[in-house]
């Protein structure tokens, strides 16, 4: 379980984060929604320190990650896995040395080991004869899933995707949800996911957390999203008549 | 501004020498990083080392015109001006133009496409991984490339004098045997170790830290590369005064 207790952040003058306090539950997909700049990414990358808040908490199974110094977060890094919004393949390195590096620099697996876990990962994202590839030689979707078959081979506890689905068509965007939804029931991992994707946030949202304006508007499961009155909610999320027309008929 | 600069290199490089995680896998780059500054400068250095010997050797026959002076003082002019100067400076110089711009080039990519932040997420130590095997590579591939300059303008001197017939080779030969001092050489060797150091750590500091997209990587590369060019120079003149 990750519990974020009273996050401020600010850049500069500009305060994007504004007392933000969640709770995301294991084995559920938390997805943080909101608007460009509404600081939903800023969210996602003070949880996994990437940047530190300048106030409020960041707890990782009742630790508190935010006190901790570089050498003590190693042991929750080490569970962490992420899916960057553009991958962030190491571009030096074949997909097979992309997925197996947290391996080589963290256990003693033998190279045979790791080259078969580099395999069943790949295999669980649904990808075969890319090993040997470099991240510039694949297409978009299939960096998403190498990104994803990177992030689950150390087992992580925790899962954290910023905006998966950017950049990709309709239908690979419809896969790599239901990638990111068995694999958090498969692992009973906490996975965190970032995303403005209407259909991920119908799809595979249990517990939705809505941001405007750097704070915390409205939270809760897909299905009370559809007969929420919240205005600034319901015009981000039905902005458009599709949207609407869907909710409509839903009501 | 300076100040914060230097401080923020300073608090780097204290991470960049943090114990590495596996040294398994870093020596694995540290000899990736060898191959790339040393073998991948070498033909750059042997080139422009030997047409700066050649010339030098043409220069100072021009400047020695004299019956009272013999042939031979041009060799051991050459000689010295290389090994002290010319030798590690040049190279340094050049150096920081080629190996310093594409490793600031490298760390902005990866800070920009976010892979920097992908190392820090997996718990490794980005400074250090990224910027220690580069550093160690530096400082010991930089002295084997002055080593290699200085040989090669000392020879491009031999070569440019006996093809001009501004001295003759037997002339030249005697010079650089004569008087030879290998304090000059341990003064070059000293150098060339300081700016394999300026020469990895300045642009790997420019690029770890590089905001933005690809105009600011390359801005950052032009940035390591003045900075780095100034900082050789500053460091070249500090070692001469307190070495010589």
């Amino acid at each position: 379980m990750i519990e974020i207790q009273n996050i401020y952040k600010s850049f500069g003058d500009n305060e994007v984060l504004k007392g933000i306090d969640a709770i995301f539950e294991p084995g559920k997909v938390n997805l943080i929604i909101g608007g460009s700049g509404s600081g939903k990414s800023t969210v996602l990358k003070c949880i996994v320190g990437l940047h530190e808040p300048d106030q409020g908490k960041v707890f990782f199974d009742q630790q508190e990650f935010t006190e901790m110094n570089f050498e003590e977060r190693v042991p929750i890094r080490r569970n962490i896995g992420m899916l960057f919004q553009n991958s962030a393949l190491f571009d030096s390195m074949t997909v097979e040395q992309n997925i197996i590096f947290a391996l080589s620099m963290f256990t003693d697996m033998s190279q045979q080991e790791k080259i078969e876990r580099a395999n069943f990962c790949l295999d669980r994202v649904d990808l075969k004869n890319v090993n040997k590839l470099y991240p510039s030689e694949l297409s978009g979707g299939m960096k998403k899933r190498v990104g994803i078959a990177r992030a689950i081979s150390m087992n992580p506890k925790y899962l954290f995707c910023d905006e998966p689905n950017s950049g990709l068509d309709p239908a690979t965007s419809i896969l790599i949800d239901e990638l990111i939804q068995e694999l958090t029931e498969e692992y009973q991992c906490t996975t965190v996911v970032v995303t403005h994707d209407m259909n991920s946030v119908m799809g595979i949202g249990d517990y939705i957390m809505f941001l405007y304006k750097g704070q915390k508007f409205w939270e809760g499961s897909n299905e009370e999203m559809l007969r929420s009155d919240v205005q600034e909610l319901n015009d981000f999320v039905f902005a458009s008549p599709l949207m609407k027309a869907a909710r409509d008929s839903i009501k | 501004m300076i100040f914060h600069h230097f401080g923020s290199y300073i608090l780097l490089l204290k991470k960049v020498f943090k114990k590495p995680e596996k040294w398994k896998i870093y020596l694995k780059e540290i000899f990736h990083e060898m191959n790339e500054i040393g073998i991948g400068s070498l033909s750059l250095i042997l080139i422009i080392s030997t047409f700066i010997g050649a010339v030098m050797t043409l220069q100072i026959a021009f400047q020695l015109v004299s019956d009272l002076i013999p042939n031979a003082v041009i060799g051991q002019i050459n000689r010295d001006s290389n090994i002290l100067e010319l030798g590690p400076t040049i190279s340094g110089l050049v150096l920081m133009g080629k190996v310093g711009s594409a490793i600031s080039s490298q760390i902005g990519s990866m800070r920009v496409t976010e892979q920097i932040d992908a190392l820090e997420i997996m718990g490794i130590n980005a400074p250090g991984f990224l910027i220690l095997p580069k550093i160690i590579a530096g400082v010991i591939m930089v002295p084997v490339l002055v080593i290699i300059a200085i040989f090669c303008a000392i020879t491009g001197g031999l070569i440019g004098g006996s093809l001009s017939g501004a001295v003759a080779p037997s002339d030249y030969i005697q010079g650089i045997q004569e008087g030879f001092n290998g304090f000059t050489v341990t003064v070059a060797m000293v150098k060339a170790v300081i700016y394999g150091f300026i020469i990895t750590s300045i642009p790997a500091y420019k690029g770890f830290y590089v905001r933005g997209g690809a105009l600011e990587v390359g801005q950052a590369g032009t940035k390591a590369v003045v900075i780095g060019c100034i900082t050789i120079l500053a460091c070249d003149y500090i070692i001469t005064a307190l070495m010589l």
